[in-house]
């Protein structure tokens, strides 16, 4: 088997008393997407920053690509993997174009390269190329997270790490870009790690669900393989969702 | 009035240049160390505290004291590097003015930029550090540009306060627009007093408007309002500074003024005498009783008139009056062999320090002396100029008479006049020399016992030129030349009220008077 992209091997992080991660190993391949769910507090955002070592663990390894990344400089590590952020965070003294370049522009790259690639994630986000000039706060919100996207995936990232990145969205605009971005990760043949308190997102969109609960991953795999588990967080997961599946094709007749 | 209006005008453009070159190295410097600052402020939070703090505790000392305060710490200094490297500096003038004025513009830049870079949004600073900036990147391109018109804000404030400030750097020796303000406060020329007041405020305007288009400009991301407030900047300072190319050189002899109408007049008279006979003079006026000696001695200034009493008490630190001749001689004697200082020879004139009462309340009263005073003084109000109250004659006085006033009062002298003519004071010091003794019906008290040393007037040369001959015979015919009855109604022509004169017209009428050679 080749090396995984993401190779989180036991990895441990407190803060005073707090256990935040206990003993977490998870593995990410390429091409794969991956969602982590639980509740808050749970160690799913932390487990997720460990990757590009927005926080640094107290104990075990996280490989990327095979390399340790606690082995390298984070700002080199941060500029090979793309992130989404909950708030999105872009720039608000920058351009949309130049909101998108950020990283290429900190790697260095040339202005006709860098203009180009701006105009080009455009087109990949479905924004037209003349938004290039506009400030975020011209923008709504799911078009400033489309910007967050095409942000994420501008120095051409084999890792995309995306902190619940739809939450703030409403409920259409949520799941257009949901199954937008699937299809990029697909396009682009990514490996995605998403961070999501909304189970049904996770279901629709992930290959592979890793559950925390406390700080340790208590269940992982497949959705339908998540499906039949005995452990009964998980079951207390899965209820919601498919107590609403079952009502939504109650009301709308059954045979939807 | 025109007249007065003309001759403030002409001097304008000198102490204008000097005032905007204090005031933007001030805020250049200030702005140099308070950034850096601020950042460290704001990154790490055990710094926070004792930076603010201090910065704090600095705008809580008035100005005028900081300023004062630098004087004698640059003198320590100045004669630490002369003993380590050989090399003193002048601890008077630019450098003081310049150290004040730039811890008192930090606060405002310090706090604002702690402030505006700590209220960021936190999803911008992650962001930031997600995308793969370092910490240097995150500052300069995301956090710095953020904060830039909350900095702005405090630059603002600061460049305000630093302008306003620096025309307190006139008594320690600072040519500013304060030069205005301190001799029209003097000599009661209340256009003088507003021309400076109002070109300062000016100045404060304008500098403040185009800094705000900076701010503005910073906060709306407009470049063209960013470069019209800084082109308008640099635009000024560099037609304020045009006068100092020809200014700047250092005239050849610098003539020290302290703060009162007779030194001005004195020191006007020395200079016009000194450019008689082909010397280039420039006056230091407002210095503090304190700082003109040791500026002579240093070689900050190289002539100037102070009085025997004084000199006894302050510098040589003497409580005893052995006699007026006596104290001369010792003076003599030891500002020599201690400073190098050559003390010249008294002008022929006492302006000692006295206490005075207006004549009829004297009479009324049945008081000719200190020594009538003492039975009285429970029941009087004595006012005192700003410095009187502090100076060992006082000391003297009080304990040599016994004296205890009901209440006392410090004033600046020309109010301190009035005062004494409208009741409201029952006594003050004054100098004997004063004009406005005799034109506001006032009497000396005697001082029977001898409390108070003698003042003669007398000329100090600094150690560098006590053998140039040009000086020297610009000086020495002034030499017991001029009668208290002279001096005094020379100070009169400054400081009366109708039909005053300038010190330089009240100083080429001595000299008429005088026909000296």
């Amino acid at each position: 088997m080749a090396e995984p992209r993401i190779a989180i091997d036991h990895v441990s992080k407190s803060y005073g008393a707090h256990r935040a991660l206990d003993d977490v190993s998870l593995t990410v391949a390429a091409g794969e997407f991956v969602a982590l769910v639980g509740a808050s507090g749970s160690g799913k955002t932390t487990l997720l920053k460990t990757i590009n070592r927005l926080i640094s663990p107290d104990a075990g390894t996280v490989r990327i690509e095979g390399e340790d990344a606690g082995a390298q400089p984070p700002h080199l590590l941060r500029r090979r993997i793309g992130y989404v952020f909950q708030d999105i965070g872009l720039f608000p003294h920058l351009t949309v174009a130049e909101n998108i370049a950020v990283t290429p522009k900190l790697l260095g790259w040339d202005k006709p390269r860098l203009a180009a690639r701006v105009d080009e994630l455009l087109d990949l986000v479905a924004l037209p190329r003349d938004w290039g000039a506009r400030f975020p706060a011209a923008l709504s919100g799911g078009q400033r997270q489309r910007i967050g996207v095409a942000r994420a995936l501008a120095a051409q990232p084999h890792i995309v790490l995306m902190d619940e990145p739809f939450g703030a969205l409403d409920p259409l605009t949520r799941d257009a870009l949901g199954e937008d971005y699937r299809a990029l990760h697909e396009r682009l043949g990514l490996s995605t790690v998403m961070v999501t308190h909304d189970m049904t997102e996770a279901l629709l969109l992930a290959d592979r669900i890793a559950v925390l609960a406390g700080g340790r991953l208590i269940a992982e795999g497949p959705p339908q393989a998540l499906a039949r588990s005995d452990d009964p967080q998980v079951a207390d997961l899965l209820a919601a969702p498919r107590r609403q599946a079952a009502r939504l094709a109650e009301r709308l007749g059954g045979t939807a | 009035m025109s007249a007065d209006l003309a001759a403030a005008f002409s001097r304008l453009p000198e102490y204008l240049a000097w005032h905007v070159l204090l005031s933007a190295s001030a805020l250049a410097l200030g702005l140099l160390i308070s950034l850096p600052l601020a950042v460290a402020a704001a990154r790490n939070r055990h710094i926070r505290w004792p930076v603010l703090a201090g910065a704090s505790l600095i705008q809580t000392i008035p100005s005028l004291a900081l300023l004062a305060l630098f004087f004698p710490l640059l003198l320590v200094v100045s004669a630490l590097s002369e003993d380590v490297i050989g090399r003193g500096f002048s601890a008077l003038g630019f450098l003081p003015a310049l150290l004040a004025l730039t811890l008192y513009s930090m606060l405002p830049i310090v706090r604002n930029g702690a402030t505006g870079i700590l209220s960021l949004d936190p999803a911008i600073i992650q962001a930031a550090e997600g995308v793969g900036m370092t910490p240097r990147q995150r500052l300069f391109q995301v956090e710095l540009p953020l904060a830039a018109p909350v900095i702005m804000a405090g630059v603002r404030t600061a460049a305000v306060w630093t302008i306003g400030a620096a025309t307190l750097s006139t008594p320690v020796g600072q040519t500013s627009l304060g030069n205005y303000i301190f001799s029209g406060l003097q000599t009661e020329n209340w256009v003088l007093v507003l021309f400076g007041c109002g070109a300062s405020a000016l100045l404060a305007l304008v500098t403040d408007q185009l800094l705000g288009l900076i701010e503005v400009g910073a906060a709306r991301r407009d470049l063209r309002r960013i470069g019209v407030g800084a082109a308008g900047l640099v635009a000024g300072v560099v037609l304020a500074l045009l006068p100092l190319a020809s200014f700047g050189q250092p005239a050849s002899y610098v003539v020290g003024a302290k703060n009162f109408s007779e030194q001005y007049i004195l020191a006007e008279l020395i200079a016009e005498r000194i450019e008689d006979r082909g010397g280039q003079a420039r006056l230091k006026e407002d210095l503090g009783s304190a700082i003109a000696y040791r500026a002579l001695a240093s070689g900050e200034i190289d002539v100037y008139v102070d009085y025997s009493g004084t000199l006894w008490a302050n510098v040589l630190n003497r409580q005893d009056n052995p006699g007026r001749q006596a104290v001369l001689e010792a003076l003599t004697r030891e500002l020599d062999a201690r400073d190098g200082v050559l003390v010249l020879g008294s002008l022929g004139f006492e302006n000692a320090y006295a206490l005075a009462m207006k004549a009829e309340r004297a009479q009324a009263l049945g008081v000719s002396d200190l020594a009538d005073l003492s039975r009285l003084a429970p029941q009087l109000t004595m006012g005192g100029d700003l410095e009187f109250f502090a100076r060992p004659e006082w000391r003297s006085v009080v304990e040599t008479y016994d004296l205890e006033f009901r209440n006392r009062r410090s004033f600046q002298p020309t109010f301190m006049f009035r005062a004494v003519s409208s009741g409201d004071v029952d006594v003050i010091s004054a100098f004997s020399s004063d004009g406005r003794i005799a034109a506001d019906n006032l009497v000396l008290l005697d001082d029977p016992r001898g409390a108070l040393p003698p003042y003669d007037a007398v000329v100090l040369v600094s150690p560098e030129r006590r053998d140039d001959v040009r000086l020297l015979a610009a000086l020495r015919p002034l030499i017991g030349a001029i009668s208290v009855e002279t001096m005094q109604q020379a100070n009169l022509s400054v400081d009366r009220d109708e039909g005053k004169v300038r010190p330089a017209e009240a100083a080429r009428a001595l000299a008429r008077r005088l026909e000296l050679p």
